[in-house]
């Protein structure tokens, strides 16, 4: 656990905590991006513009957070190429249909104590522990 | 003006947001990964971070729930269904098999888009044109 990060962890998590609480308070709305992101291509001209503002300062947190530590900005990615793009299918189609991710069901569902978003935060904890397992035992890399 | 103030108070809900994405460093994809690999080096970085997330959202929900209507709209947005259905798993299952794959989910693949090169932008296409089709052929 040498690369454990519990500070910059509690306190990135309580300002994720913060925005959903934020988001809530103001236009009473769940913090879920793919929710977000998904309704921006079906919702009518008055439901758009929150969305629109929410996602502008989605991007542009990190580079408020780069005047302090760049650091935080250099980012690895354990796989490329095609993986991205099937990865990319996977996790359109399955927010979608699933009806949220890490922060729709990850922390405002389960906030709300709501059962379907347990059972959904379980299942892709599971599932996402298990692809990595194969992954590295079976497919190699 | 409604509009106005909503859609400042949101900006900076996602600005927020981003920042605690990145001081988290959720924006990794390595990191993400450390943590759903455990039979390796565990990195319990993420479940810190959503436990935190959780525990604000939770006491800050509940305080807000008392008042009767957000300050910039008419009333709180809440999904209301219960049942569990075969879509909600299988939509889980595949989000989970993507994002362990890659190590990005929807927040942080966004969140990366100005730092984070062609990775991400390769990610984000694939995930938005999918998003785009299933919203087309599923609208009612």
């Amino acid at each position: 656990m040498e690369n454990f990060t519990p500070i910059s962890a509690s306190v990135g998590g309580a300002l994720i905590g913060l925005s959903a609480v934020f988001l809530m308070w103001s236009v009473g709305r769940i913090a879920g991006i793919s929710g977000i992101l998904g309704g921006l291509f079906t919702a009518t001209k008055n439901d758009r513009l929150w969305r629109v503002s929410f996602l502008i300062g989605l991007i542009l947190g990190p580079t408020l957070v780069s005047f302090w530590n760049e650091e935080l900005l250099d980012v690895t990615f354990p796989v490329q190429g095609s993986f991205l793009i099937l990865a990319g299918v996977l996790v359109g189609l399955g927010t979608q249909l699933g009806s949220g991710c890490t922060s729709g069901h990850g922390v405002c569902g389960n906030a709300r104590l709501s059962m379907r978003s347990l059972i959904a935060t379980a299942t892709f904890m599971i599932t996402g522990i298990v692809t990595v397992f194969i992954l590295k035992h079976f497919v190699g890399g | 003006m409604g509009d106005l103030k909503s859609a400042i108070s949101t900006f900076f809900a996602g600005l927020l947001f981003g920042v605690g994405l990145t001081i988290s460093q959720m924006v990794n994809p390595a990191k993400v990964i450390a943590f759903l690999d455990i039979s390796g080096d565990w990195d319990p970085s993420l479940a810190i971070v959503m436990v935190s997330a959780l525990a604000n959202t939770f006491f800050g929900y509940r305080y807000i729930f008392r008042t009767s209507k957000p300050l910039f709209s008419s009333e709180f947005r809440l999904p209301k269904r219960q049942d569990i259905d075969a879509r909600l798993i299988l939509g889980a299952v595949l989000f989970g098999i993507g994002w362990g794959l890659v190590g990005l989910c929807p927040g942080p693949a966004i969140s990366g888009l100005t730092f984070a090169g062609l990775n991400v932008i390769l990610f984000l296409s694939s995930m938005l044109i999918t998003i785009v089709g299933f919203r087309v052929i599923t609208r009612k």
